[in-house]
Order: C-alpha cells, then structure tokens, then sequence
C-alpha cells in the first residue's frame, strides 16, 4: 500500500514539468480563446468590456453551417482516401526486403526536404488551367475544356491527401512491421480468402495505427488554413479560412474565437473518444 | 493401399539454397508420419507445400488422389499446427476456433453446437471467453489443435508443435496428440527435430538431410537398420567403422577386417564381395564391455579395448574404450548391482563384445557425419578441437 502511494507520488513529480509546460502554453491559451469568445468585439479591432452570447449565437447561420459542414467532409474524406491509400502501401513496407523497405521510406520522407508551402505552390502550378495536368486531361476527354481543377473542395481534398499520406503511411507501417505475418498464413489455411484474412486478421492486428493514421489526418484536416486558402478558392472554403477572416479582415477577435472554440470542440471530440474506446478494451497504450 | 499424399519428385529452391531437392514420398491415409531432420534440411518447407504456402518449382502434390499444387491454402482440406500456433490474438479462444467455420459461412447454430464440442474434446469450455495471450502454453496448443480440427481436414500438418513447450507439458501433450490422432482418424503430418518425439508417435519417419530423404521407414526400421551413416548417426548415438570383406562365412556373414583387427564377424545383407569396403554402424547398446574374456561363441565378435572416458548415467553407464586405434562407444545397463563387484575404471583393460547382428553395413557413408555422434567429454587442456574428427 504504502509503496504504492509513493509510487505514485513520484509519478506526479515526474509528469509534473510536462504537465506544467501543457498548462501554461496550451491549456491557459485554450481558456483564453473560450473566454474571449464570451466578450464583445470593440470598434477597434480590441475586445470590449462585459460578457455576450452573442458570437457564439451569430454561428447559427447558414453560411458558417455550410463552411463548417464542408470542412468536416473534407476532413473525412481526406483520411478515408489517406487510410485508403496508406494500408497497402503500409502493408508491403513491413513485407518488402530490407533494402527495398529503406529505399521505400526514403521515397516517403524525402518531400518533406522541400517546404510545406512551396509544395503547395507547385499544385497550383500543376492544376492551373494552363497547367499539363489539365491540359492532357481535357485533351483525353476525361474533363471539358471549362472544368477548373483549381479552386474547388476537390483539389483541397487532393493537396491534403497528399500532404498527409506520408503521416498516415508512417503508423500504419509501424503497425505492419510488429504484425505476425503467420496469422495471414493460418488464416488462409482455415478457408479464409486472400482479402478476407486480410480484413479479418490484419486489419484487426494494425487497429492501433489505423486510429492513429485517422487522426494524423482527419484533425489537423479540420484546422487546415494554408491548403485551402491557396488551392481552395471561395467553395473550397473552410472554417480555418473563415477564423483567418474574422481576425485579419473584420479584426474581430471575439468572432474568430468562438469559431475557434467549435473547432477546438470538434478535434478533442474523436480524440476523447478514442480514448475512452481503447481504455474500456486494453490497458491503456500510447497510440503508436 | 495406395498413398493419400504424394510428393512426386518435388523441388523447391529459395534464393541459392536447396530447400526441397527432386523428394518423392507417399504417406498412407491415417498414417501418423513425420518428417525429421536438423534445422534447414527442408522439412518445414515439405510441410509448406502440402498447405500450400509454397509452390514447388517442380513436381506435384497429390492429396486423396486430386492433384493440389495449384490451389491456394483455403481451397485445400489440409490444415496445420503452427510451432508458433499462431492463434489470433484479437479474438477469443472462441472466436478462434470458430473462425474456420464462420469464413466458410455455416449458419449460427451449426457454428455453435461444433465450437462446444471442440471445447470439451481439448477441455477448454471455461476457457472460452479468454484472449491467447491469457492463456498458458499447454492451453494455446490444445485452441490451435482445435482450430485446425473443426474444418474436418483430411490432413492434419504439424509444424514442430512442442518446440515451445517445457519438457513436463512436452511429454502430457505427446500423449495427448496421440490421443487425439486415435479419436480423429485423420492423416498426420508431423515435422520434427526431435527424434524421441518423432520415434515415439510415428508410425513411419522419413529422416531428411539437405533438401532429400535419408529413409523411409517405421521407428524401429530406422532405428535398428539405418540406411546412411547420417540416419544412422542423427537418430541414437553409433559407432562408425570402416573396414573390408576379406572372405564370406556360410552363405549369410562375412569376415570383416577393421582398423587391423581380422576376422570380424558381419551380417551380409548387402551381399558384398571380398574386397568390397563396407562402413559399419554399431550402436553403443549393442556391445557388451567386461572385465573379463567372454566366451567364445560362433558370431561373436571379442576385441580388448581400454577404457579412456566415462560418464555414469544411473540406469546406464556410457564408456569409450580405445582399441587397435579406434575409439569406440559403449553403453551399459546395469542390471544388477553388487556392493563388492569391482567397477570399471579409467584405463582399465577390458573385452568388448558384439553379436554378428548387431554390426550393421551402410548403404552410404560420409565423414561428416560423424560430427554428429556424440564425442566424449573433454579432458582439461585438451585443445577444443581435437582430432578425433577427422
């Protein structure tokens, strides 16, 4: 009993810088951004004096619904493709022989040399109307000579899978690597087909770096500023670039806040959750 | 009776090694068969191809008289223990057994009343709702042998599985996977290292060596009259002998003549010719050693020797004795015990002594394999690899 309490007295001691640098420069800042959504805006671009429901209440409005119900599928989307596409990319990785595995991942890391906003750049490039991507398209047939590939919810969902495929390969393949690949085998030997044993058996045994693939994807999605604001235009619209407008056009920081605190609410909400999930399964395991 | 599994003339080969060389084998139907052979000898990858994980580069397998190279693991009526038994570890001990059947989509019930009977043939019913990674050693044994049960395979392949196993649960489970081949009935096909394991389950061992078969043969076959001096050497401790027929007695034995020790009595069943070389293998059990000169008696062989190591064992006492150059292993049983019998000791001299019978000829003989007999213990300051070898 007694080793146990000072067990855990030491524990809080260890975690409590952490705990403290949480606080201080997350936690405080949150309370901040709640508190100043409750004030009213001043003229000069300031938070007045007093208390409002007001900002909060403005949300309800059609064009805040329409933005936030857009930022939500992409984000969906955008992670469903990215789990999609990183599984079996995730899957031959940990199979592939080790020269190859290497040669493989540096494929997947080698982007990142270049900078996060010229990568973005040059798909603009690419989409442009003049760009070939469009041209050899319209050329085939496949799209009409009018069809924009540039600003639109489509190629916001495109720049965000390919900006956060890497992240969701990443776990999924951590995940693979520490799979049993035997269990496939003795799946197959009970009957099962290639893709069942694949659905029954690998899916399960990667769950932990599936969820933690989603994630990677599907919160910093929701947040997204730069993606749609260079590729998005005006229907790729998401509630990043409308927090962004608030602050920088309307210079009302009430307003950008209680925008903020609905996203705030959205992104915590799949993590609680998942959390919660995996401590009712299993003891309680970091996510990769 | 014909063969229910056939290998004919089957190659594998995985990078530069060898795995499977041109091996043909039949296995009877309800036969219990192993495979035994030292890691890398292409048991494991024999075992592979009849579940159909590995394509043979050459040749077919035969299952029950249908031709099943082809068709992938889940279109065959062949299941398999694996050493790791590899029991899914995000379902139940349930849900495992119940996998087979639910992939091959039978309906709940049906599902149902067989799961529950495979719980109690392996006495798991209280067990059910646990994970494998709850369970003990023994216990995922018995869910991955019901796992592979439940589809009603007509083969049943075993991958080394008792490797994992402590020797206490080795020995309960050994008698217990007999048991369940006599209630089941179906073929098995087990692959080993072990050859007490092998020996004592089997009705028939293939010994392999490198890609290929040593020998076919019952237990007692491969015991008693192995083929190669690998077989001879891999299963039980021997005694290599080289030497030449010098003349033939009656119709049945020859004269031998070892190291420069004449007129050794030997069973000729290789109908051998004077001057033929033969290699010799004779097991330590097979030969007697006394204090005292033995009878003379028609086909036995009497040769002094003396005694340079021994290790007492209980039950027996195993001696290596030197004689005209050659070093020879002796086991002895002990039978009776006398308080004032004088016991053998270290460089006392002795006779050894064998039935013509019991020197056996091999069809093949390399040197290498003596690397696997036994050797004596070594003496302190004896240089690590003396050449006792060669």
């Amino acid at each position: 009993m007694r080793r146990e309490s000072r067990q855990k007295i030491r524990e809080t001691l260890v975690s409590f810088p952490s705990l403290f640098w949480l606080s201080l420069f997350f936690i405080v800042p949150t309370l901040f951004v709640f508190a100043i959504a409750l004030k009213p805006a001043n003229p000069y671009g300031g938070i007045g004096s007093g208390w409002t429901w007001d900002n909060l209440r403005s949300l309800v409005n059609p064009n805040y619904l329409a933005v936030a119900w857009r930022t939500l599928w992409i984000s969906v989307f955008s992670a469903a493709v990215c789990l999609v596409l990183a599984t079996p990319i995730g899957y031959y990785l940990a199979r592939v022989t080790a020269r190859w595995k290497g040669f493989f991942l540096m494929l997947i890391i080698v982007p990142f040399w270049t900078n996060f906003l010229i990568r973005i750049f040059a798909w603009k490039v690419l989409l442009h109307p003049e760009g070939a991507i469009k041209k050899v398209l319209a050329l085939s047939g496949l799209i009409g000579p009018q069809t924009s590939l540039l600003y639109n919810a489509g190629a916001v969902v495109l720049v965000t899978v390919y900006t956060f495929l890497p992240f969701t390969i990443l776990p999924i393949y951590a995940a693979a690597e520490k799979f049993d690949f035997q269990l496939l085998e003795a799946a197959r030997d009970l009957g099962a087909r290639r893709l069942q044993a694949f659905v029954r058996i690998f899916l399960p045994g990667i769950r932990r770096g599936l969820i933690t693939a989603v994630l990677f994807v599907f919160i910093p999605a929701l947040g997204s500023y730069v993606i749609p604001d260079i590729v998005g235009g005006p229907s790729g619209e998401m509630i990043g670039n409308k927090i962004a407008q608030r602050v920088f056009v309307d210079r009302n920081l009430p307003q950008a806040s209680a925008l903020s605190v609905v996203l705030i609410l959205s992104v915590l909400a799949p993590l609680v959750t998942v959390l919660v999930l995996q401590r009712k399964r299993e003891k309680p395991e970091s996510l990769l | 009776m014909s063969e229910f599994l056939e290998f004919r003339d089957v190659s594998k080969r995985f990078g530069t090694i060898q795995a499977v060389d041109s091996v043909s084998l039949g296995i009877k139907k309800g036969e219990f068969f192993s495979l035994l052979g030292p890691s890398g000898c292409g048991k494991t990858t024999m075992l592979r191809l009849a579940a159909g994980f590995e394509h043979p580069d050459a040749g077919r397998v035969i299952l029950d008289g249908q031709d099943i190279t082809d068709l992938p693991p889940n279109k065959r009526k062949v299941n398999t223990i694996f050493q790791s038994y590899a029991l899914f570890p995000h379902l139940t001990v349930w849900e495992n057994i119940a996998f087979g059947l639910r992939v091959a989509k039978r309906t709940k019930r049906d599902i149902e009343t067989e799961v529950e009977a495979m719980l109690r043939l392996i006495r798991m019913g209280d067990q059910a709702h646990k994970k494998p990674d709850q369970l003990s050693g023994g216990q995922k044994q018995r869910v991955a042998i019901a796992r592979a049960l439940i589809n009603k395979p007509q083969l049943l392949l075993l991958d080394e599985p008792l490797a994992a196993l402590d020797l206490k649960l080795r020995q309960r489970m050994l008698i217990e996977l007999d048991m369940i081949h006599d209630q089941v009935g179906i073929t098995f096909l087990y692959v080993t290292h072990d050859q007490g394991e092998a020996m004592s389950l089997s009705d028939r061992i293939a010994v392999m060596d490198s890609g290929r078969i040593e020998q076919v043969g019952s237990p007692a076959e491969i015991y008693e009259t192995p083929r190669t001096s690998f077989v001879a050497a891999f299963i039980g401790d021997t005694n290599f002998l080289e030497g030449e027929v010098t003349g033939l007695v009656e119709s049945e034995y020859c004269q031998v003549k070892i190291a420069d020790i004449p007129g050794l009595i030997c069973f000729n069943d290789k109908s051998m010719k004077p001057g033929n070389p033969v290699y010799l293998s004779i097991r330590p059990e097979k030969i007697h050693i006394s204090r005292d000169r033995p009878e003379e008696s028609p086909l036995r062989n009497i040769v002094p020797a003396v005694v340079e190591d021994m290790i007492y064992l209980g039950s027996t006492t195993k001696y290596w004795v030197r004689t005209h150059g050659l070093r020879v292993q002796v086991l002895r049983q002990h039978f009776r015990f006398f308080l004032d019998e004088k016991p053998i000791r270290w460089n006392d001299d002795v006779w050894i002594w064998w039935h013509g019978d019991d020197g056996f000829m091999l069809d093949r003989y390399r040197a290498v394999d003596e690397h696997l007999v036994a050797l004596p213990p070594r003496k302190v300051g004896e240089p690590e690899d003396n050449n006792e070898k060669s």
